[in-house]
């Protein structure tokens, strides 16, 4: 459904939220991804609050819309989008990474429900959404398939194995939401392993493709409604994102992916989101 | 008593112990292998600085190569290079090279006869907060069950930095088998090192602990506690699971009858189960085995890991007197 400007702007409120805490689960954590998973916040806010057909309170409805993390190490925007959907209590974020938390440092399916799949090892994720996917075409189920994809993990071999299946079998149920942020370790994508023409390889694979802006949470969610208007092909859309959204210090920074923010920093960044990059005033520190 | 060939540094258990990653030993070894020859290539998966290859790219960037994250290409195309006089060493975390690479480490590496290094970081529970899907547990047993494959595993940075040297040398494949967690340096440049053979480094009569990777130094502290007992202790860093060194093995199962072995590994076929089926069939005798129990592994600290899954010296402890009375 399109929405108004209204609704847009709260969900931008909601994701502005989930940064922060992101950032503070990160700190309390002392260790984890930063970069990846501020980038994704528009786009896991407008799925865990338009998108997705869901139960928050009831994870294994069946008939849900399923959300693949294929690229596990950005489980922190999953876990405080679910926190905040009211999969679990917020405060249960403060146990990221720690000793017999539910909060696994790449997400765990055994220890978390609502977490579909286990992920982490790059490349995985993709090819389980293909099997639910099929699994799911062939029980006639209506619900759909969302798959959350890295950029540098498309290097992986499997994920063009997983691409080419869904193109042969026509997986239309199949959406895959690629976090286009240019980075992954190693420095830039275009420098470590080039992706480009990204959406010509996806097109010769029978997919069809959309390019969006992934900060704008009026774009994300009008793409997942053309996707789920299409029904001969999968759909893969194009997140185009900047690498550390909301955090001056981090944006674009390829060094950001797996390094957290020390106090200092994350107190920087969290006056930073507070006031909207200085655009607001912040009532409190 | 502390063997004194061994060489091991004075202050063993100091509080201040230098404690440096096994990971920087390799990254520091490969670059002098790679001045020694000038064949050694590099190739990593997104993955250069915390596989410390930085060092070797700083030095040699003609020589390293970025394959992307891509660890089956990459060892695929190692053995490709290897064909053509290079010497790869690939780099990447355990869990995914040897683990996701382990077919092309099978057939294009061993079977293929080609001489390729495997480097696996990351190894181990001590991995830490990232969790069982990072944490390798498994692959003393998937490199050591390859014909054709050297396993190493060393005890500390000083240990990884000789071991990577020697590695070099061989012609054929090799698993070498790191950490990411700063471990105390207790070897010294003069420890004695050769592959294939375990290193005595403390004397004892009652009973044996053969140990591998930093876990070697817990083996040390219990052997040292254990001495408050009157329990005289062997300590043997059987840092070469593949090939076994058989004599030096025989030798303290004849004297001192019973054995614990020690690894951060799954103890179904890791360098315990390895050792156990040479004992079995040779000199079978009372054997207590310290590993993970045939579970993953979970976020945590090292520390709160190690200990869930009873890698530490009370450990070790305890296993020593269940295995004095099976004697
Ligand atoms: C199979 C596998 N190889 C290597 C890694 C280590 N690793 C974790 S994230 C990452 C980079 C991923 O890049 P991208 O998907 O673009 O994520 P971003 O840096 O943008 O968050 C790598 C190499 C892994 N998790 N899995
Ligand atoms: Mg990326």
């Amino acid at each position: 459904m399109h929405l108004s400007d209204v609704e847009a702007k709260k969900l931008d409120i909601k994701a502005n939220q989930i940064r922060k805490d992101i950032i503070k689960m990160l700190v309390k954590a002392g260790s984890g991804h930063s970069a990846g998973p501020l980038g994704m916040a528009d786009v896991f806010t407008a799925l865990y609050f338009n998108v997705l057909n869901h139960r928050p309170k009831q994870p294994t409805w069946p008939e849900r819309d399923r959300l693949v993390l294929s690229n596990g190490h950005i489980c922190p925007v999953q876990y405080a989008a679910m926190a905040h959907a009211g999969y679990f209590p917020i405060k249960e974020l403060s146990t990221l990474r720690k000793f017999k938390t539910r909060l696994q440092g790449h997400p765990h399916r055994a220890a978390l429900p609502g977490i579909e799949v286990t992920s982490g090892p790059l490349g995985e994720g993709i090819s389980q959404a293909c099997g639910i996917a099929y699994a799911a075409r062939m029980d006639k189920k209506k619900y759909n398939i969302y798959c959350m994809m890295g950029d540098g993990e498309l290097d992986e071999g499997i994920v063009w194995e997983a691409f080419m299946f869904a193109g042969k079998q026509a997986l239309a149920n199949l959406t895959v939401i690629i976090d286009r942020n240019n980075i992954q370790i190693d420095g830039n994508t275009e420098d470590v392993m080039p992706l480009e023409p990204l959406r010509e390889k996806f097109e010769a694979f029978g997919w069809y493709v959309i390019d969006i802006d992934g900060h704008n949470i009026t774009e994300i969610i009008d793409a997942c409604a053309e996707a789920k208007a299409v029904v001969e092909k999968p759909v893969a859309i194009i997140a185009h994102t900047i690498p550390g959204k909301g955090v001056d210090f981090m944006e674009y920074d390829f060094t950001w992916h797996g390094r957290i923010p020390k106090s200092d920093e994350a107190k920087i960044a969290l006056n930073e989101l507070r006031t909207l990059g200085g655009k607001i005033k912040s009532e409190h520190e | 008593m502390f063997n004194p060939k061994a060489k091991l540094v004075k202050k063993l258990f100091s509080k201040d112990i230098k404690k440096i990653p096994t990971r920087h030993g390799y990254g520091e070894g490969v670059v002098l292998a790679g001045e020694k020859n000038k064949n050694i290539v590099v190739l990593c998966c997104d993955l250069t600085e915390s596989t410390r290859n930085h060092l070797f790219k700083q030095k040699f960037p003609d020589r390293f190569i970025e394959a992307g994250i891509a660890e089956q290409n990459m060892a695929a195309m190692a053995a490709g290079m290897a064909l053509c006089t290079k010497v790869p060493f690939i780099a990447s975390y355990a869990m995914f090279s040897p683990g996701r690479a382990w077919e092309q480490i099978r057939t294009t590496i061993c079977y293929n006869e080609t001489n390729v290094k495997i480097v696996g970081a990351h190894a181990g529970v001590s991995v830490g907060p990232d969790g069982a899907t990072h944490q390798a547990i498994e692959d003393i047993a998937l490199t050591r069950v390859l014909p054709k494959m050297t396993v190493v595993v060393p005890c500390d940075y000083e240990e990884a930095k000789k071991a990577t040297i020697e590695i070099a040398k061989i012609v054929g494949a090799c698993y070498i088998r790191l950490g990411r967690e700063a471990t105390p340096v207790f070897t010294t440049p003069k420890t004695p090192f050769k592959i294939g053979r375990a290193e005595i480094l403390r004397e004892g009569k009652d009973v044996t602990i053969v140990a591998c990777g930093s876990l070697v130094y817990e083996a040390l502290k219990a052997a040292k506690e254990l001495e408050k007992e009157k329990i005289d202790v062997r300590v043997i860093n059987n840092h070469t699971i593949k090939p076994l060194d058989k004599s030096t093995l025989l030798q303290a199962a004849k004297q001192t009858g019973a054995f614990i072995t020690v690894e951060e590994h799954q103890k179904n076929g890791g360098m315990g189960s390895s050792v156990c089926e040479f004992l079995a069939e040779n000199y079978p005798i009372p054997v207590e085995r310290i590993g993970v129990d045939d579970m993953f592994g979970e976020s945590g600290t090292p520390e709160e890991l190690l200990d869930k899954f009873g890698l530490t010296a009370p450990y070790i402890i305890k296993a020593v007197k269940k295995v004095l009375k099976r004697k």
